[in-house]
């Protein structure tokens, strides 16, 4: 969200200005206050649960941590894991740019319906996706005989598993390119096609560079849910060991053994994962401030 | 090239922006579409560049019919308002840009662009600043770098949307000059859209006025500032005191005071215009003439402006009156003062709602 990326650190901006001024300044038990309630809840939610999981992973040494991690199971869950985003990511980013520039660029009927529909896998549940494809594609479902006859495997499979999490990850591209390509208008583009440009070329080289950054803010935030996901991923997968099981759903496995440090062990991957996502995206974020104040 | 529009109709939703319209642009000559906002000047603009389809009608680019042809294939260089500067490239880059975009058997060189920027930014005099962004540029600079990067392909015309609209006043005087000996240099047939009268006034060869989409006048600058065709042309160029009454044999009566000087006469009820410059003071309150009270009197520079509140039948309606401020009767003017009006000379227009029963 570039848009809401440059708003936020504006307001920052101002936050510390009110804040320099002796006229404006706030009592200083309130700003403690709020610091307070703002930390600990940061401390006790958030930190403390990352710091477990790390704790626990290595609670019974390193080698305990490592042969979890390159145990058949877990590498196969984390090959599925990374198949799956590999797969959904890229749909994505096809069909955010396509929706986005669409609803942007064009009126046609239904442009509300397809806005609406973006937004459907924020509003329904994962369980509930999982069990649409599950009713759809299961060898009792609709298609199932047909499937069954070509010997195609979706549910309990791969291909179920990619399904799902391309469901869950459907509004992150285009969420973030619709404000901010709205905001920018069409008169970039309109001065590129009067110069000359060809359809593809104003998109290759004037409307794509604008929105670089959103772009790859919305790849992030959905490369993260889709190794994140769990719910539709569960419905559809049938924890197969070693063949349908991603790496949430290895580690709800492995905990339910009771085999807790080998659970820790696949989260804090899951956890290191995030913590790269949001270091990557922090430098989206300064890369899009830093653009919007050369270029603004 | 010449440009022609014929019988344009186009309108947005329920709201007409242009009515049966029609226009000839000769060649090489630099025409101004000077009309109010929304009289549909920039909706004609967009048009002629093919940005906008019209419903109905043509425009036919020397001489041939363009109304199917893509905007990238009229061969227009099109100025936008807010410039439309691509944000992510260097000046340089902005103004290469439609040279690059050519297919590649006509696309020039490396090398050739190069030169071809080089002198383009030679042209708009900002050589120096080909390496930073737009957001480093002034406004005004950044209008010329516009300008550069529409010259770029060398089009066969040049659309400027009110090009100097977003700019600070003294700017858009040095612009104007500039744009004026720039064109001159180049003879590329040119349109721009404006607002502002003496802009147009100023600049252009000819002046087309707008309003309702309808085209009010064509002509010179002095064509139509002396001789307006409609009460409209009147009003929007230049500062104007209005007065409304009926034509009669020793002038034009406004109430019980008759307007002379140098009016053609009309018929019925009419509406007289009178520029401020062209009506004098007269400070004997039972001469001939409107009854006024002065109500301010403002020097500026080389004028003073004397604002009046109308007297009698005319009770109501605001004058002014521009002398120049070495003119001895300033010093004779107060505030609170009851004068008399009187015209040197009257543009009379027949009252359109009433021309025909009269």
């Amino acid at each position: 969200m570039a848009g809401a990326v440059s708003s936020l650190s504006v307001q920052h901006d101002k936050a510390g200005l009110l804040e320099s001024r002796q006229a404006t300044r706030e009592a200083p038990w309130v700003k403690a206050a709020i610091l307070t309630v703002a930390l600990s809840f940061f401390a006790i939610f958030l930190l403390l649960p990352l710091v477990v999981v790390f704790v626990e992973a290595l609670a019974k040494g390193w080698e305990t941590y490592l042969t979890a991690l390159v145990e058949p199971d877990a590498l196969s869950a984390v090959k599925l894991t990374l198949l799956a985003a590999a797969i959904s990511v890229p749909l994505n980013l096809v069909f955010g740019v396509a929706a986005a520039w669409a609803i942007t660029r064009f009126d046609f009927r239904g442009k509300q319906l397809l806005i609406t529909l973006i937004d459907l896998p924020f509003s329904v549940s994962p369980v509930v996706a999982g069990l649409i494809y599950v009713l759809v594609f299961s060898s009792h479902g609709w298609f199932g005989p047909w499937l069954a006859e070509h010997d195609i495997k979706v549910i309990f499979a791969v291909p179920g598993i990619v399904l799902a999490t391309i469901f869950v990850t459907v509004p992150f591209v285009a969420r973030e390119l619709i404000p901010l390509l709205q905001a920018q208008g069409r008169e970039e583009e309109e001065a590129a096609v009067v110069l000359g440009a060809r359809g593809w070329q104003v998109f290759w080289y004037v409307t794509l560079p604008n929105v670089r950054w959103a772009l790859l803010y919305g790849v992030i935030l959905s490369n993260a849910r889709a190794m994140g996901e769990f719910g539709a991923v569960s419905v559809v997968s049938g924890h197969i060991r070693g063949e349908t099981n991603t790496l949430p759903l290895h580690v709800e496995i492995l905990y339910n053994e009771y085999n807790f440090a080998a659970a820790f062990a696949v989260a804090s991957l899951l956890a290191l994962l995030a913590l790269v996502t949001l270091a990557v995206k922090s430098w989206v974020e300064w890369r899009a401030s830093q653009t919007v104040a050369v270029e603004d | 090239m010449s440009i022609q529009v014929q019988n344009i109709q186009k309108a947005f939703g329920s709201f007409i922006a242009l009515d049966n319209l029609s226009l000839d642009f000769p060649a090489g000559e630099l025409v101004a579409l000077l009309g109010p906002s929304g009289c549909g000047k920039t909706t004609l603009l967009r048009v002629i560049a093919g940005l906008e389809q019209a419903d109905s009608g043509r425009v036919l680019l020397d001489g041939e019919d363009a109304s199917d042809t893509h905007v990238r294939e009229r061969q227009v260089g099109f100025v936008f308002q807010h410039y439309a500067l691509f944000r992510h490239m260097t000046v340089f880059d902005n103004v290469a840009f439609g040279l690059r975009m050519k297919p590649r058997g006509q696309r020039p060189s490396e090398a050739d662009i190069k030169r071809k920027v080089h002198e383009l930014l030679n042209l708009v005099q900002l050589d120096w600043l080909a390496d930073r962004f737009p957001a480093q540029l002034s406004g005004g600079q950044r209008q010329r770098i516009a300008l550069a990067r529409a010259l770029a392909v060398e089009p066969r015309v040049l659309l400027l949307d009110e090009p100097f609209g977003a700019l600070d006043a003294k700017v858009r005087k040095e612009l104007r000059r500039w744009l004026r000996r720039l064109h001159d240099e180049l003879h590329i047939t040119s349109i721009f859209v404006t607002h502002d009268q003496e802009e147009a006034l100023e600049v252009a060869d000819r002046v087309v006025l707008m309003n309702h989409g309808r085209v009010e006048q064509i002509g010179s600058p002095a064509e139509v500032y002396r001789q307006p065709a409609t009460p409209f042309v009147y009003g929007f160029l230049g500062a104007a005191n209005r007065f409304e009454g009926s034509s009669s044999a020793g002038g034009i009566a406004v109430g019980a005071s008759t307007l002379t000087g140098d009016a053609q006469p009309e018929h019925g009820n009419v509406v007289a215009f009178v520029r401020p410059h062209e009506l004098d003071i007269v400070l004997q309150a039972d001469a001939s003439g409107i009854p006024a009270r002065i109500s301010r009197v403002l020097t500026l520079g080389a004028l003073t402006r004397v604002e009046l509140e109308g007297q009698a039948d005319v009770a109501g309606q605001h004058f002014d009156v521009e002398l120049h401020a070495a003119n001895p009767l300033v010093a004779q003017l107060a505030a609170g003062q009851t004068v008399r009006l009187q015209p040197r000379q009257v543009r009379v227009f027949a009252q359109p709602d009433t021309a025909g029963a009269a």
